[in-house]
């Protein structure tokens, strides 16, 4: 099978601090893979790389072509991405953050909203909601559904748990596990939270100050002697 | 699911106190006029003074949500605009035909504005850019003296000069067309923003461009189109200055400052604060100088500015002034 996403030695950096020392990794089409690491790690900025949103070097391919230029044509090539702080539009209502979503596709959106009803069917009727006033876990779940809203082949998510309650993390990733399983969605996920992110993903990458320090099958790592010291916690 | 059941209360634009203000001052206006036919009269004038006010300030507060610069070139830019249609009449133009045309142009003039003058250095420094409008605002004066002279022009009078008595009130035509032509053209814009795709992306592309990029936005688009649309919301204001007070090089000088009184007044941040403020201060001038003994048309300018400091220093938001709930 030929990969959805694939870095090729990519770099990054902000200003004089080189992030990302030639990462190279793999998604294959329907694969939820996961990244892992420490604080400052590189994770975030792989992200970033993929979505044009930082200045990069190296190769970046998707579906078999190279991507080029900022966020804007990433969004157009199929590309959502979920940043850290969730990319929400606070000031705007629910409805008007879907309508975003909704932006580089043509047509109705009636059907591709209620689709995403059988996922978060409570937006309904916060519909007229401002963003901004939704609880933590809401707003999440909202970034979810603006970038289903958009019928991405690649989702790139951003901390999904971050700052929030144990209870609503199990609730979100086992909504990004239906996405995948139901829509054949394509997800890289950054993630702090080990475990949860082990379970969830077929595939990870470890980031170690920029560079990929072990990757492999999740079950593998679970397994593995560091892994299980430095980020699992036994 | 935990906790989807709290409702949380949408804030709007303006408070309560702000709101039942108006209206009390939308009274007050009414029952005057009822009472008095000079009333009326300075009321409807004020109105469609107010109106003009109200669209320059609307173009100035599109273009500070944009990008957080005041435009200080705004109203030269509108008085650039109203030559344009000037010279456009000269060479054999109706009226309307010109008007509409300039409209284009002006959209056009704003965009270029933007992608030549302003977006080479919007994400350097406040200061470059506030310098920038201001060289800018130098330029568009000197360029027109340049070419058309200093001297008063004149152009056919759109509305005509007639007057219209509904019981002993008189009204002229040309503030009512004034107004009309004001408040449809701030309409049309709300419809814009409010309703359609494009809109809702310049609203998100002003709001958060990095988010909206990632959505698919094109940014930079967006920030040019809002300023070719503040540019005809100009244009459109000197046009309806025009038949009050003639071509002249200064003819929006003093315009600018009442549309900057208006826009700090509605909030600096809030299209429909900039129109009422607009148009509370085009009323409210007209009637201090009718029934204020000692308030010439030399103090229209000072009193517009101490009202302002006034609501300033009462409520620093001005008075649609947006304080938000906010959850993170």
């Amino acid at each position: 099978m030929t990969a959805l996403l694939e870095l090729r030695g990519v770099g990054a950096r902000y200003g004089p601090i080189q992030a990302l020392h030639g990462v190279s990794l793999e998604v294959a089409e329907g694969e939820i893979v996961a990244v892992l690491g420490a604080n400052g790690a590189g994770k975030t900025t792989t992200l970033r790389s993929v979505s044009g949103t930082v200045r990069r070097s190296g190769d970046v391919r998707f579906a078999g072509k190279p991507l080029r230029g900022g966020p804007d044509g990433a969004a157009r090539r199929g590309i959502a991405h979920v940043p850290d702080g969730r990319g929400t539009f606070a000031e705007l209502t629910v409805w008007e953050n879907l309508r975003l979503g909704a932006y580089t596709r043509r047509g109705a959106m009636r059907d591709d909203f209620a689709r995403m009803q059988r996922y978060f069917p409570w937006i309904e009727e916060r519909r007229t909601q401002q963003a901004g006033t939704l609880s933590g876990g809401e707003q999440q779940m909202l970034a979810l559904a603006r970038a289903f809203m958009q019928r991405p082949r690649l989702l790139l998510l951003d901390e999904p748990s971050l700052g929030l309650a144990p209870l609503l993390v199990t609730e979100i990733f086992r909504i990004i596990r239906e996405l995948n399983e139901h829509e054949g969605l394509t997800v890289l996920v950054v993630e702090q939270n080990a475990h949860i992110a082990l379970q969830l993903a077929a595939h990870a990458y470890v980031l170690e100050v920029g560079r990929v320090a072990l990757s492999g099958p999740s079950e593998e790592l679970r397994r593995h002697e560091s892994i299980r010291r430095s980020y699992l916690g036994y | 699911m935990l906790g989807f059941t709290r409702k949380t209360k949408v804030s709007t634009g303006a408070s309560l106190p702000v709101l039942l203000g108006l209206v009390a001052a939308c009274i007050f206006l009414a029952v005057g006029s009822l009472l008095s036919d000079i009333f009326a009269q300075q009321t409807v004038a004020g109105l469609a003074q107010g109106a003009i006010f109200g669209s320059l300030a609307l173009a100035l507060v599109l273009i500070y949500r944009a990008t957080e610069v005041i435009n200080f070139a705004q109203g030269e830019l509108a008085m650039a605009t109203t030559y344009i249609a000037y010279q456009l009449t000269l060479w054999g133009l109706t009226y309307w035909l010109a008007f509409f045309l300039t409209l284009v142009i002006s959209f056009v003039l704003g965009v270029v504005v933007y992608g030549l003058l302003i977006r080479p250095v919007q994400h350097r420094s406040v200061i470059a850019l506030v310098i920038i409008t201001v060289g800018l605002f130098i330029l568009i004066d000197g360029l027109v003296t340049w070419k058309w002279g200093a001297d008063i022009k004149f152009m056919a009078a759109p509305f005509g000069n007639e007057v219209y008595h509904a019981g002993g009130v008189s009204f002229a035509r040309q503030d009512i067309g004034v107004l009309v032509v004001s408040i449809l053209s701030v309409i049309a814009l709300w419809l814009l923003f409010q309703f359609t795709k494009l809109g809702l992306a310049m609203r998100a592309a002003a709001l958060r461009p990095a988010a909206a990029s990632l959505v698919g936005v094109r940014v930079d688009w967006m920030l040019a189109i809002g300023w070719g649309l503040a540019a005809v919301l100009g244009a459109v204001a000197g046009l309806m200055t025009e038949p009050s007070q003639f071509l002249t090089p200064t003819m929006m000088q003093a315009i600018l400052l009442y549309a900057f009184a208006a826009a700090v007044l509605g909030g600096l941040e809030s299209p429909a604060g900039a129109v009422v403020g607009g148009l509370a201060i085009g009323v409210f001038l007209n009637l201090v100088g009718q029934y204020v003994g000692f308030a010439s048309s030399e103090l229209r300018l000072p009193i517009a500015f101490a009202v302002l400091l006034v609501v300033l220093l009462l409520k620093p938001t001005g008075l649609f002034g947006r304080r938000q709930v906010r959850r993170v």
